[in-house]
């Protein structure tokens, strides 16, 4: 039952950051699939709302291995939520802690923060900024730069490509400088 | 006297000639030949759904994580992604190396990424996405998993970013 006890914490870096790395060689073997995200979002664009745009004109049906990929996200975090957590608050740097109290951010009962994140401060200035004009710029921003996360810093960088560190050091510069400088003034508000 | 049909994954040839998939968009891109039944996909769904507790387990998709790390407040984020990356660069590696085959027997195929300007910009801007929302594409899937159903707005305006960057691609510089 120890092992059952472990699992429910969260996992620590060198376990879980391997076990995410080798979702690499899994999709490869399983069928040739480069790992990433981001195009799950154009997949939607071209299905959904192509809007004769030449960009979302391709044989999105090809790619629906990606939009089963993404689906199995939002499951996994349905089992690993339900089955896998012991619903314990998140552990925060101190300091991290220190500065958010100021933003009156105190709950740290889930993932997300509470505080932050929720449907009401939707019609925020504060709220509408964090969760809508965040969220666009991820879209546009992880399209402009042809990945994301999963797909220039794990795959591309897994397979030696420049083009995909400078992809990851500009996603790093853009989070160093919002964070420090730009954010403090958007939960002021 | 009837032929039975052999159910094989027939290998097709090539058509998708749309260079905007192909060239500048390397990332995320099928390179298998083959075409298969729709439930051949379910096992995206279960490689997904690994991600996926991989991802909540982690704590990667958690707000907090990505203040801490951008704020150099942890060393958490900086090591799930670079042991990730180091596992991945061994397993590519290897799988050249010894010339794996996927599951279908089919060469693994590995596409050069082009630079242009685009993973500057775009970058730059994804980067402060991802610092206010705290999650990249992935997480944004994995968070609505948690309960946090709110994050489903956020979802919608990251496909409707993606929307809007297809709509000014030829006047944005690349």
């Amino acid at each position: 039952m120890q092992f059952w006890e472990w699992i429910k914490q969260p996992w620590p870096w060198y376990v879980a950051g391997p076990l995410i790395g080798l979702t690499v060689p899994l999709l490869l073997i399983m069928g040739n699939k480069a790992f990433g995200v981001s195009s799950s979002l154009r997949h939607i664009c071209a299905a959904c709302i192509p809007a004769n745009i030449p960009f979302f004109k391709y044989n999105w049906r090809k790619e629906a291995w990606n939009l089963f990929f993404v689906a199995g996200i939002l499951l996994g975090a349905i089992v690993a939520t339900q089955w896998l957590s012991s619903g314990a608050p998140v552990v925060v740097n101190p300091k991290l802690v220190n500065t958010l109290q100021q933003y009156n951010i105190n709950d740290y009962s889930s993932i997300v923060p509470v505080d932050l994140f929720n449907w009401p401060s939707l019609l925020t200035l504060r709220g509408f900024i964090l969760m809508v004009a965040g969220g666009f710029l991820v879209g546009f921003g992880t399209r402009y730069a042809g990945g994301c996360t999963s797909g220039h810093a794990i795959m591309g960088l897994s397979n030696l490509q420049w083009p995909s560190l400078v992809a990851t050091c500009c996603f790093m510069i853009g989070g160093f400088i919002t964070a420090n400088l730009i954010l403090p003034a958007i939960l002021n508000l | 006297m009837e032929t039975r049909e052999i159910k094989q994954p027939a290998i097709i040839k090539e058509t998708n000639t749309d260079f905007e998939v192909r060239s500048l968009d390397t990332i995320c891109i099928n390179e298998s030949q083959m075409q298969h039944a729709w439930y051949h996909s379910l096992k995206y769904l279960v490689a997904g759904l690994f991600f996926g507790i991989l991802l909540v387990k982690a704590e990667v998709i958690s707000w907090f994580r990505i203040q801490e790390m951008f704020r150099l407040q942890s060393f958490h984020m900086y090591g799930v992604i670079g042991s990730a990356v180091v596992t991945g660069i061994i397993s590519v590696w290897l799988i050249k190396k010894f010339k794996v085959k996927t599951i279908y027997g089919e060469r693994i195929e590995l596409h050069p990424k082009q630079f242009n300007k685009g993973q500057v910009y775009g970058g730059l801007l994804f980067g402060a996405g991802w610092a206010l929302t705290g999650a990249c594409p992935g997480p944004l899937y994995a968070l609505i998993g948690t309960g946090a159903t709110v994050i489903i707005i956020t979802l919608l305006s990251a496909i409707a970013g993606t929307w809007v960057y297809g709509r000014l691609r030829n006047k944005l510089p690349h």
